[in-house]
């Protein structure tokens, strides 16, 4: 009972870590930046909720919030690719990589000064709420965060299998030059690809507030989703969930069941995992790259 | 003749100091299949280029059916019924044959993201639409058997088919084809000149081709345009362009010193079509 309550909050907040790592994929795939404020943007998403509806800021309607915090979140996105990296074209990696790490210090910074430097929790209609099933007991802010992202993974699915647009976006990430001569305007595609980051974003956030506390250094949770994303193979979809599921199952069960006075080691068991998986499968899990034929 | 579909006026395009296309007038009419031929940097891509709107000429006019190609952007291209196919080839490398062909469908699928979605009758109607032009196009090329196949596990000379069929799913009124012919076999060859021909008359697409293999563009082209460092050399017939002093001077020198490498190179390629 014990073992499957802890693979139960796990994988909870291995869908958060996977969201986060989902959003450094889509970007990834789409424009060939790594985008290290990702982490940031979730922070940001969790708080606008935030601002939207807790009581001591508008008092919104909750679900209205998460309505609103994605559509911020979208706008937000769409806005930084248009407005800032749009004109880094053809600047190297290291310029884009390094922009995205000072505008996560940046976020951190506003979110600091326009909500709160300290933890504050979520206000949901679910708060404390849990389940009892047989001898687990299950709090439905758990329960919630893996439906939610089953659902959110299947209607993803279903926009890139199926849509104009999301054909269009997987068209733009695999060859530009040809989606150009399909008819595809490249450029307000990534637009939008950032747009789409900034809603999964939003929803990571809300997901991983709805269960604890917020705070501008909860941003810092990218790196560790970056580790996620690294071990699904940077560039698949199904590989960063799968990656963040990986850690965050890691993370309980070596605490429980590390050697006494070993419980810390939960901290480094991403990280310990990410350099095994990179030693024997360099491409990650579900890498995509192919052998080069000679 | 009516107003040409393809009509370049004065173009001329610098690269620093270089002048990739010099004053260039040409026009290409409805039906027909039009070739570029000239040495190497002459400026026969970069023509396709200033077409596609990779560039935009210093100088000069760009009109297509009507409209100001100079307008546009890259992407608003095959709106108007241009296709083309690139010289090494660009295809989506993680997708099927069949995907590929579906992607050059973009610009007549008209849905909207829910309507996909919850893919609705409307949807599903166009959906088999297109299914069925894709269809079309494969059994035209006989791609039948490489339908499922990941393009990065193909060879080279099925891409290239596989890139023409792109193209033609697009439903284009001019179809663009850079060197259609290099790196393919002298039996593939062959089977891109009947491709080429069924093109212009049975599906009525008017071709703008550069092309190398004088073979090919003898076999296929009514007008041919012989391009050197950017300028005209020679505009008619296959046989007139080839017959033209000014051409053969381009190709061989003019002092009896053989420049080899060209001259074999046209040799060999009238050679490899005959």
């Amino acid at each position: 009972m014990d073992f499957i309550q802890l693979v139960i909050s796990g994988l909870a907040n291995g869908c958060v870590y996977g969201l986060i790592a989902l959003g450094f994929v889509l970007i990834y795939k789409a424009t060939e930046a790594v985008n290290f404020a990702q982490g940031d943007f979730m922070m940001i998403g969790a708080f606008v909720c935030l601002g939207f509806t807790n009581s001591d800021f508008l008092g919104l309607n909750f679900w209205l919030s998460i309505v609103l915090a994605m559509g911020v979140m979208a706008i937000l996105g769409y806005l930084f690719d248009w407005g800032i990296l749009r004109h880094m074209s053809g600047q190297s990696q290291t310029s884009i990589v390094i922009l995205t790490i000072a505008v996560g210090f940046i976020l951190r910074f506003l979110a600091g000064s326009i909500w709160s430097h300290e933890p504050v929790s979520l206000e949901t209609p679910f708060a404390g709420e849990y389940v009892r099933a047989g001898g687990l007991v299950l709090g439905v802010d758990e329960i919630l965060i893996i439906v939610v992202t089953i659902l959110l993974t299947f209607g993803l699915y279903l926009f890139f299998s199926r849509t104009k647009l999301g054909v269009a976006m997987q068209a733009a990430s695999q060859n530009q030059l040809a989606a150009y001569y399909m008819g595809i305007p490249v450029k307000r595609i990534q637009s939008l690809v950032w747009a789409l980051s900034g809603v999964v974003a939003a929803v990571a956030g809300i997901l991983f507030a709805s269960k604890g506390a917020i705070d501008p250094a909860s941003g810092l949770l990218g790196i560790k989703a970056f580790a996620a994303a690294a071990i699904g193979g940077f560039g698949s979809l199904p590989g960063a969930l799968v990656g963040g599921l990986i850690i965050g199952l890691i993370e309980p069960l070596s605490a429980r069941y590390a050697p006494d006075g070993f419980a810390g080691i939960a901290r480094i068991a991403p990280y310990a995992i990410l350099i095994i998986v990179l030693i024997f499968r360099p491409g990650g899990l579900f890498s995509q790259t192919q052998k080069k034929k000679v | 003749m009516s107003a040409p579909l393809l009509d370049i006026k004065n173009a001329t395009q610098r690269f620093g100091g270089v002048v990739a296309v010099n004053d260039v007038t040409m026009h290409v009419n409805k039906g027909e299949v039009f070739a570029l031929v000239g040495p190497n940097g002459a400026g026969k891509s970069t023509v396709f280029n200033l077409l596609s709107r990779f560039y935009t000429p210093a100088e000069g006019s760009i009109t297509f059916d009507g409209t100001d190609l100079l307008k546009l952007n890259s992407d608003q291209i095959p709106s108007l019924g241009i296709a083309r196919t690139f010289q090494n080839i660009e295809l989506f490398e993680q997708a099927t044959v069949l995907q590929n062909l579906l992607v050059g469908r973009h610009r007549h699928r008209k849905t909207n993201v829910l309507s996909d979605i919850f893919f609705t009758p409307s949807a599903r109607k166009q959906e088999r639409q297109h299914r069925h032009a894709v269809e079309e196009v494969i059994d035209f090329l006989d791609l039948q058997a490489y339908r499922d196949k990941m393009i990065s596990g193909l060879p080279y000379g099925v891409r290239k088919v596989v890139e023409l069929g792109r193209a033609l799913a697009t439903q284009p009124k001019l179809l663009l084809l850079d060197e259609p012919a290099s790196g393919l076999s002298v039996e593939e060859t062959q089977d891109m000149a009947f491709w080429i021909e069924d093109i212009q008359k049975q599906m009525g697409i008017t071709v703008l081709m550069v092309e190398h293999d004088m073979g090919l563009v003898s076999a296929v082209s009514n007008r041919v345009m012989a391009l050197a460092e950017g300028k005209e050399l020679a505009t008619g017939t296959p046989a007139e362009v080839q017959s033209h002093p000014a051409v053969i001077e381009a190709y061989l020198g003019t002092s009896g010193i053989q420049k080899g490498g060209t001259a074999d190179k046209k040799k060999t390629s009238k050679g490899a079509a005959a």
